[in-house]
């Protein structure tokens, strides 16, 4: 059924050949983070075995050649996203680096006390966490579109939720209810009223096209472990403009064009923001995930992750009707992968558990979301999410294990 | 399915499905608190009445998995009665019960219930919670209550 020749993409990730229990691992946490394809552990492997020197600094050949490799991953990268120059891709330690970049360069240097930062009430707290710290700190407003029956943004009252608001900061893709926001309609919305626009774009860099300049947003921030590559390293995206009003984040080598005893000179961008050794040879598997993606191209995975979502969908309303509550929209065209659910009265980690034993990867818990928690009135839910190495198989194996659970605990 | 056995054996699911001791008690008299597993959000509110040194009443509120759950109505049930001294030695018991795995999972450790782990403490049905140490992520689960147990006596007596 599917548009992806799947058997030929497990292929690619050597840890699905891998049993736990004596079962074949089926892996549907990749909402959290995706596995790994050989072809970026080759890219890894062959720089720390054939060209492994620091970024920047050496003359000498291998020097220049882990450089090449470490800005030509930049350049995929920023390509893939849609972004007009390279030089707009600020490497991080993660997505939640990247807010807390903003928040701390843009954020101090912009807001007073007083001005307004709008979030939704479907955020992940990497992008509620930031903010909070920094309306302690600047006596700042937080303000909150919450969420409608059906798991959308209520967009009722945005206009004067963003009246006077300097940022609006949300997600693309609910990592808890899957639910896809409209970004380009969020950001004008933003722009009309004077705002900003930062969009945390976790979930749906991953799985479907993204163009920053159709978008029109001014901030993104994105991660490479969910997207195939490897964990320790993420990014912003922002309008060169921004970056280059924006003062320096973290102190240090790289970041700085001259330095002397009485003080510093920054240098450009995107380097004024990457103090430090860089996670040089993430960022060179990250360039190979996003070489490994295109190769398929963005509107199959979305294609192949539709489908699945929606024979997921039916399955659990088929076998387990009104016993099993999903939170987030039904309709797939609104929705990406990550499906949450509660089954009747089992906690969501003891169905993790019991899964666990048919070697089913599920998370169990707030997803890092409990001010939405707190919104859906759930203390935890079970979440399923899948990703182009995932087959209708490895949702009836779900199904399956689900039923065990169900008559492991007697519901 | 042995090691889920292990962990879920029949007494822990009998306590999960009918837990013993819910409910409230005013406060005060009774002693209120609370303890979460910010990890996974399990929560338990525990109301004690302490009176000439023994644990009169007790009684539980809150949510979460079936091990914490569980163990909370068998703790509830193991110390309803008992002398604060003796309930100190239970709970010292149980976590030595628990202990090999949860010395590097931040437990909370309060003064007065350290000490050596009492040999002359029968545990009864509190031993089926073993199980859980098989799977060493749980075991915050299992000693969420008596975690929040020792902080309950030690605002109440003074750590006495």
């Amino acid at each position: 059924m599917s548009s992806l020749s799947v058997a030929k993409i497990q292929e690619d990730f050597p840890i699905l050949k891998r049993e736990v229990n004596g079962k074949r691992l089926v892996y549907l946490d990749s909402a959290s983070s995706s596995q790994t394809p050989t072809s970026v552990l080759d890219a890894m492997n062959n720089c720390y075995q054939n060209t492994y020197a620091n970024v920047h600094r050496g003359v000498y050949t291998i020097a220049e050649e882990t450089t090449s490799a470490f800005e030509g991953a930049r350049l995929a990268i920023s390509r893939f996203i849609g972004a007009s120059s390279p030089s707009e891709v600020v490497f991080t330690r993660n997505a939640t680096e990247a807010v807390n970049l903003v928040a701390q360069t843009w954020g101090r240097t912009n807001l007073k006390p007083g001005d307004a930062i709008v979030l939704t009430q479907m955020e992940h707290h990497a992008n509620i966490v930031p903010w909070q710290m920094l309306a302690a700190e600047l006596d700042l407003e937080l303000r909150w579109i919450p969420i409608t029956p059906d798991y959308q943004l209520d967009l009722t009252n945005l206009e004067s939720l963003l009246s006077g608001a300097k940022l609006l900061a949300f997600s693309s893709m609910s990592n808890v209810l899957g639910t896809i926001n409209d970004v380009p309609a969020l950001v004008a919305a933003a722009h009309n009223a004077g705002a900003l626009a930062l969009v945390d774009a976790c979930q749906s860099v991953p799985n479907l096209p993204t163009n920053v300049v159709t978008d029109n947003s001014d901030f993104m921030v994105f991660s490479a472990h969910k997207m195939l590559g490897p964990s320790g390293v993420g990014a912003l995206w922002a309008r060169a403009e921004l970056l280059e009003a924006m003062p320096p984040f973290l102190g240090g080598g790289e970041m700085i064009r001259d330095v002397t005893l009485e003080g510093f000179t920054t240098n450009e961008i995107p380097w004024k923001f990457e103090a430090g050794t860089p996670a040089i040879v993430e960022v060179i598997g990250w360039g190979a995930a996003v070489d490994y993606l295109e190769k398929i191209g963005l509107a199959a995975v979305r294609e192949h992750e539709a489908e699945l979502t929606a024979y997921a969908l039916d399955a659990l309303a088929d076998r387990f009707g009104k016993k099993l509550t999903i939170y987030g929209p039904l309709d797939i065209a609104h929705r990406g992968s990550a499906i949450s659910f509660l089954f009747e009265d089992i906690h969501a980690h003891d169905i993790s558990q019991v899964v666990d034993e048919e070697a089913v990867c599920v998370r169990a818990g707030h997803h890092c979301a409990k001010p939405l928690m707190r919104v859906l009135g759930v203390p935890a839910t079970t979440r399923a999410s899948f990703y182009i190495y995932n087959d209708t198989r490895d949702i009836d194996i779900l199904v399956d294990a689900l039923v065990r659970a169900e008559k492991f605990f007697g519901v | 399915m042995s090691g889920l056995e292990d962990l879920y054996r029949e007494i822990i699911l009998d306590h999960y499905r009918a837990p013993r001791n819910r409910g409230t008690l005013s406060v005060p008299p009774a002693h209120q608190v609370e303890g979460f597993n910010p990890l996974c959000g399990d929560e338990v509110v525990l109301y004690l009445d302490i009176s000439d040194g023994a644990i009169t009443d007790i009684t539980t509120a809150g949510q979460g998995c079936s091990i914490s759950q569980a163990s909370t109505s068998m703790m509830s049930n193991a110390v309803k009665g008992k002398s604060v001294e003796e309930s100190r030695k239970i709970i010292r018991a149980f976590k030595a019960l628990m202990s090999v795995h949860e010395s590097h999972l931040q437990g909370a450790e309060n003064g007065p219930t350290e000490g050596p782990v009492p040999d002359d403490v029968r545990l009864g049905d509190l031993e089926a919670l073993q199980g859980v140490v098989k799977f060493p992520v749980r075991i915050k689960c299992a000693t969420l209550a008596w975690n929040t147990l020792i902080q309950g006596l030690d605002e109440t007596s003074g750590g006495s």
